[in-house]
């Protein structure tokens, strides 16, 4: 009897707990959604609809937001110019840390891990520190309101998380697989290129997925490096959006959709790659 | 491997071009910010002129009240923190669904900053969402301007920080968690451990590092890396009661172009962090050690 009864009380005591525990979770997802699904469904209403309906669906649909936004000046350029500065930086920072990288994994030298260190130390230094000289320098230069400038600037920045996450894939490559290749007469290079290369598929992947995403995405060095309308990046040009459509809510809106829906459709795709690239700089595996 | 002088020239080459773009964005601004932070910058010449700068600095209200929020910002570190464990053993005890859950709960992380920010000061506003909510359901007294009055401003902006940081607490607390050996817990279940005492024993222990390396990454966030948050959000007023340090060193540059001043800021904000990433170093090292 007394048995049974503590069983049945388990039962109900997990039976809650099941609950209880989805049910919290369900509140954080709402809570983590809730504002993207704001920005969707503002995205399509009219400015007139929004002063009163501003909670639940549009009652029509006012598509001409989403064209609206690209006649809205510049947005196209914009649009351009942050697809330049995230290719042009990506491709920079990789090949650089690629070879920094290879240096750091395959020789054997004594202060590699002291430089290694450094460098992980960087990866928390904030922009802001460094962005007085930087300008002071690059006016007397000639490279504010240079595109090339500024993705030397976002290179820089993304070099010492992605030198960490090579640093660390290349030396797990046995030993053994590179021997062979140097016993094969490969020089040096070549072993880079036609043996290392393909097996670190997946960390250059993950780069790829985490630099495009930091680049796509950063404000401040893009405010004060490039100042001319026609040079900037979408996400100053929302800032500017914002002040400018102050009354229209939804056009701002459309063009946050705009925007995001890169960054979305890449994160739907790569999730595994976001997910291990954004957290493996803390958590060995 | 002995190490040729074929080697070092080898070595030096594939460094080299890296080593030169990190020297100049990191290591020659942080010199020259030092630099700066003792002289009067004009755009031809340099005029040394001692601890005139800090002197300033620490006299300046705006500045002190820049680095008083920052402190309070550090309210978010321990809840951050909380809310991250507790997730992370909610989504680990309840494995159906965990996928799902992991990619709502990280997509606010990958969110632009300037994109959140826009869509919260649109719910935040004064006829914004939650204040037309608030007075839909007669709950009109609870409304309250909140970006655009001192007393409020800074918590909403802390609440939207929360917001987006929880989901990389939460995923990465997560990840350590799914590398526990599953017998520990089943040990201590045998032992008869509750629910509480089984968490203390066996999740506080095991994931002790990563709490520890996210605690002080949040407090780095925290006291350095929120300057896009305000830009966008409140542009550090209203009065200075969102004013955050790195605002203050951007304003100053930049709109004040005093660039002295602001690299006293900057080397004032560049100790403090520098702290915490020795501490960060030492947690780091004591991983690799175990």
């Amino acid at each position: 009897m007394e048995t049974v009864k503590q069983k049945d009380y388990k039962v109900r005591k997990n039976y809650f707990a099941f609950f209880g525990r989805q049910f919290l979770l369900i509140i954080l997802t709402l809570i983590s959604l809730y504002p993207l699904f704001f920005m969707f469904i503002t995205a399509i209403k009219s400015k007139e609809e929004y002063v009163f309906n501003k909670f639940s669906f549009p009652k029509s649909i006012a598509w001409d937001n989403f064209i609206e936004v690209f006649i809205g000046k510049n947005f196209g350029q914009w649009f351009i110019n942050s697809i330049i500065l995230t290719v042009g930086s990506v491709i920079v920072s990789l090949a650089l840390a690629v070879l920094a990288s290879y240096a750091l994994a395959r020789y054997q030298f004594k202060i590699r891990d002291t430089i290694l260190n450094f460098i992980i130390s960087l990866m928390v230094i904030p922009p802001v520190i460094m962005v007085v000289p930087l300008f002071v320098f690059m006016s007397k230069v000639k490279l504010i309101n240079s595109l090339p400038g500024v993705i030397l600037l976002y290179t820089g920045l993304t070099l010492p998380f992605s030198i960490y996450l090579l640093t660390t894939f290349f030396r797990s490559i046995p030993q053994a697989i590179l021997d062979s290749s140097y016993i094969d007469g490969c020089s040096s290079m070549r072993t880079l290129t036609s043996i290392i290369m393909p097996l670190s598929k997946p960390p250059i992947i993950t780069l790829i997925v985490v630099n495009a995403l930091w680049v796509w995405n950063e404000l401040m060095i893009a405010l004060i490096f490039l100042q001319k309308d026609e040079l900037k990046t979408l996400m100053i040009g929302i800032t500017v959006f914002k002040s400018r459509y102050n009354i229209n809510i939804p056009l701002t809106m459309m063009g946050l959709v705009v925007i995001t829906i890169p960054m979305i459709v890449l994160y739907l795709f790569g999730q595994k790659y976001f997910v291990q690239g954004l957290v493996s700089g803390s958590l060995k595996e | 491997m002995r190490i040729k002088r074929r080697n070092i020239i080898e070595i030096v080459l594939y460094l080299l071009p890296a080593m030169l773009v990190i020297g100049f964005v990191f290591f020659f601004p942080i010199v020259r910010v030092i630099q700066y932070s003792f002289n009067r910058v004009n755009p031809r010449n340099l005029t040394f002129i001692g601890l005139t700068n800090y002197q300033i600095l620490f006299t300046d209200d705006v500045f002190l009240s820049g680095l008083k929020n920052n402190i309070i910002l550090l309210v978010a570190v321990p809840i951050i923190i909380f809310l991250s464990v507790f997730f992370a053993i909610l989504l680990y005890e309840k494995m159906g669904g965990w996928k799902f859950y992991r990619f709502v709960l990280f997509l606010p992380y990958i969110l632009a900053i300037p994109v959140v920010g826009v869509v919260f000061s649109y719910i935040f506003q004064l006829n914004g969402l939650l204040n037309f909510f608030l007075e839909k359901l007669g709950l009109k007294f609870l409304m309250a301007d909140w970006l655009g009055s001192s007393k409020w401003a800074l918590w909403t902006v802390m609440f939207v920080i929360i917001w987006k940081e929880l989901g990389f607490g939460i995923v990465l607390i997560f990840a350590r968690l799914m590398s526990v050996p599953k017998d520990l817990y089943e040990a201590a279940e045998i032992d008869g451990a509750n629910w509480i005492q089984k968490h203390i024993h066996v999740t506080v222990p095991q994931t002790r590092n990563v709490v520890s390396f996210l605690t002080v990454i949040t407090i780095i966030t925290m006291l350095s890396w929120v300057f896009n948050y305000i830009y966008v959000m409140t542009l550090g007023g209203p009065g200075s009661s969102t004013m955050v340090s790195e605002y203050y060193i951007y304003q100053t540059a930049f709109r004040y172009h005093n660039m002295g001043q602001a690299s006293a800021a900057s080397v004032v904000l560049f100790l403090i962090t520098f702290i915490f990433v020795i501490i960060q170093t030492r947690i780091r090292g004591r991983e690799e050690v175990e």
